[in-house]
């Protein structure tokens, strides 16, 4: 059992390397390797959960490495295990699987098709290194891999300068949050002497713990893109379909999520839990409005990926009841349910993507849905599995989602009112932009002529997305509560409002008549709320201005005055005396009886 | 007739040593510059042995002898570089021989 816990870590390492050192030149055996790390990972986790071995105590599977020891400081590279981490393995290595697969068809005709899954390989491990860490040093170093995995993906095909920009904007908005992750780090290591998450727990709460917890959260701000740094979320979109469904819905955005409920003993009762419980909540609003106004088929996922993890994150910081029996996954109800939400979550967004994938393939990577339309005879498994993943996102009872918003919505109602109220309002901008989506993309007729000769796509491609339409739609039962009537009805509401009124507006609709009948509104929901104009500008005016001031004092006064100050003065003075040495004996023997004549008058007077 | 002192002495291997200076400074001929030279050890011997004389120790003229013995032992050493300097650059002028400048 722990050489089976090591090697679900180590296998993609293993498969990245090979393939980075050699077997690139065959891309078969390339992408055969990671398949088969990926799967072999996902048996392996399969196998665990299934024997259900548990570790004892808060004891990983031996032997720890001991990686780091200083004076008060030791960092062991050891796994965690337990209900939490076992539920994303198997997020991540059962949705990787899959994706692995799909990249397959998806990726076939690229000529960097050995990178491609060297990558993927890469980025399973990093992840698997966040979902394990035993502390949180070793849960930053694999955070950072995490986010160099995903810019190499989304900069995957760099020669697209705005795939490369995309990447640049992924990486250092990711390392802004990740600035703070690292305070707190210190900072909880500076209260506490340990960074080992099962000392941590056992240690008591301080003053510290909101500040610290708040710090810790700015790294999840970051990789699960919260306002204010969801920026570059939408962005990128640029890196290929697979990889955006496998990392910017599936996984990586949801280590913010997975690292809060991992560090929620620290964040508990302090004030950093209404901050996160807020920032969730007003993500969430905020991107499902900008959602309803986009039109490439990948950014209205991507924003709904943001409103879905801005849900998580707010209920995670809503906390809510402890009861260890009632919940499965962990003892709080808010963590419980955020872990919930991220794993139907995984399967059905990922789904979505998969099949967005799947339509751009066929479409001739076309991406606005308005040049789309009538997929529905052309592409039917396409088709219908997008139609359980749409159904599965506004949450229609007996699809998964149903149950995982209706655990959140059930938080929300016991702790807070304005974000209850926020969280449906979201239902039901969720089930009008999916509604929108679903019924301009693939109803009503052909729009442009790639949709017109739209075929389905090949089996390896549809096969993923036919065997995630099985989690998505039954992930749900594994954790259901029996819902309270008036969120049930709150929710059923909010889809059949959404619904009807996505379908009284856009079925049959040729252009968006949104932005005529709102206006302004729509304008600013376009055009994001100018979140991207406010930063250039920022950048432009301020960032770009303190820079060229620290420039002039690099340049001037740095440069200028103290280095080139102390070499030109030493040479001035060089010059100078060397006037002194002119090679004539005289000259010395004067200077000579000079000093003696000047020693002789200091000592005698 | 008034009987000369130690200071009178001094005053004289002063005058000596400061005319022997001088000319090492000044002048421009090796020759001259080491006769300066010598006029300097022998300013300091005068000083030496009225010392001696004065204080009434032997100290002051034993080392007299041992400057005149170095003397007369560098003498031999200066001149002889001095002519083999002659011989190479044919001037014996300071001024021609300031190689020692970079």
């Amino acid at each position: 059992m722990e050489l089976a816990a090591w090697l679900i870590f180590l296998l993609p390492l293993i498969s990245a390397v090979t393939i980075g050192i050699g077997a690139f030149r065959s891309k078969p055996i390339s992408a055969g390797i990671s398949i088969a790390a990926v799967v072999g990972s996902f048996i392996l986790t399969f196998v665990m959960v299934a024997n259900g071995s548990e570790f004892p105590d808060g004891q990983g599977p031996s032997p720890k490495v001991s990686w780091l020891r200083l004076d008060g400081l030791s960092v062991d590279i050891g796994l965690k295990i337990d209900g939490l981490s076992k539920l994303m393995l198997c997020v991540v290595t059962g949705v990787g699987s899959l994706i692995h697969i799909f990249s397959l068809g998806y990726m076939k005709e690229d000529r960097d098709f050995s990178r491609y899954f060297a990558f993927l390989s890469l980025f399973i491990f990093s992840m698997l290194g966040i979902v394990l860490a035993d502390n949180f040093v070793m849960m930053f170093i694999f955070w950072e891999l995490v986010g160099v995995s995903s810019y190499l993906l989304i900069g995957f095909w760099f020669d697209k300068p705005s795939a490369a920009d995309a990447a640049k904007k992924a990486f250092m908005t990711n390392r802004v949050g990740d600035f703070g992750f690292l305070l707190g780090i210190l900072m909880v290591w500076a209260a506490f002497g340990s960074v080992s998450f099962d000392v941590l727990e056992k240690e008591k709460a301080t003053v510290l713990c909101g500040l610290a917890g708040f710090l810790i959260f700015c790294g999840a701000i970051g990789k699960s893109a919260q306002a204010p740094l969801h920026v570059w979320l939408p962005d990128a979109m640029e890196g290929p379909t697979p990889v955006s469904a496998l990392i910017h819905a599936a996984t990586m955005v949801a280590a913010g999520v997975y690292m809060l409920c991992r560090v929620f003993f620290l964040i508990e009762g302090t004030w950093a839990m209404e901050a996160i419980a807020w920032i969730g909540g007003i993500t969430s609003l905020m991107a499902a409005l900008m959602a309803v106004q986009q039109d490439d088929i990948k950014r209205i996922l991507a924003y709904s990926t943001l409103s879905q993890l801005g849900y998580m994150v707010m209920v995670v910081g809503l906390g809510g009841e402890t009861n260890s029996d009632y919940y499965k996954i962990t003892n709080v109800a808010g963590t419980d349910a955020a872990m919930f939400h991220l794993t139907t979550h995984a399967f059905f967004k990922a789904m979505l993507f998969l099949g967005a994938g799947s339509v751009i393939y066929a479409c001739h990577h076309e991406q606005d849905i308005w040049k789309m339309g009538g997929l529905r005879r052309r592409m039917p498994r396409t088709y219908w599995t997008f139609l359980i993943g749409t159904l599965a996102l506004c949450g229609v009872p007996l699809f998964s989602g149903f149950f995982s918003k209706e655990a959140i919505l059930t938080v929300a109602y016991k702790e807070s009112m304005p974000l209850f109220l926020i969280a449906v309002a979201v239902a039901v901008l969720t089930t009008f932009y999916m509604t929108r989506l679903f019924l301009v993309a693939f109803c009503g007729e052909p729009r442009s002529k790639h949709a017109e000769h739209a075929k389905e796509s090949p089996v390896v491609m549809t096969l993923p997305l036919l065997i995630l339409a099985v989690p998505s739609v039954v992930a749900g039962y594994f954790n259901m509560h029996a819902p309270d009537p008036l969120i049930l009805f709150a929710s059923l509401i909010a889809v059949v409002f959404g619904a009807l009124l996505a379908n009284s507006i856009y079925r049959n609709a040729t252009d968006d008549p949104l932005p005529v009948r709102l206006g302004f509104i729509a304008r600013a929901m376009k055009a994001r709320f100018w979140f991207d104009e406010i930063y250039q500008w920022f950048i432009d005016k301020v960032q770009e201005r303190l820079a060229k001031l620290a420039d002039i004092i690099d340049r001037w006064i740095i440069a200028g005055l103290l280095v080139r100050g102390a070499h030109g003065s030493t040479e001035f003075a060089g010059r100078v005396l060397r006037l002194a040495q002119t090679g004539n004996l005289q000259t010395y023997a004067f200077w000579f009886a000079a000093g003696l004549a000047a020693v002789l008058v200091f000592a005698l007077s | 007739m008034m009987e000369p002192t130690l200071s009178h002495y001094l005053l004289v291997s002063g005058a000596l040593f400061s005319i022997g200076l001088l000319g090492v400074i000044v002048r421009r001929n090796l020759l001259i510059i080491y006769m300066s030279l010598e006029l300097m050890l022998n300013s300091a011997n005068v000083a030496l042995v009225a010392m001696s004389r004065f204080y009434g120790k032997l100290d002051g003229q034993v080392m007299v002898f041992f400057i005149i013995t170095v003397a007369a032992a560098e003498v031999a050493v200066g001149l002889a570089l001095i002519v083999a300097l002659y011989r190479k650059r044919q001037t014996a002028e300071v001024e021609d021989l300031a190689t020692m400048k970079l």
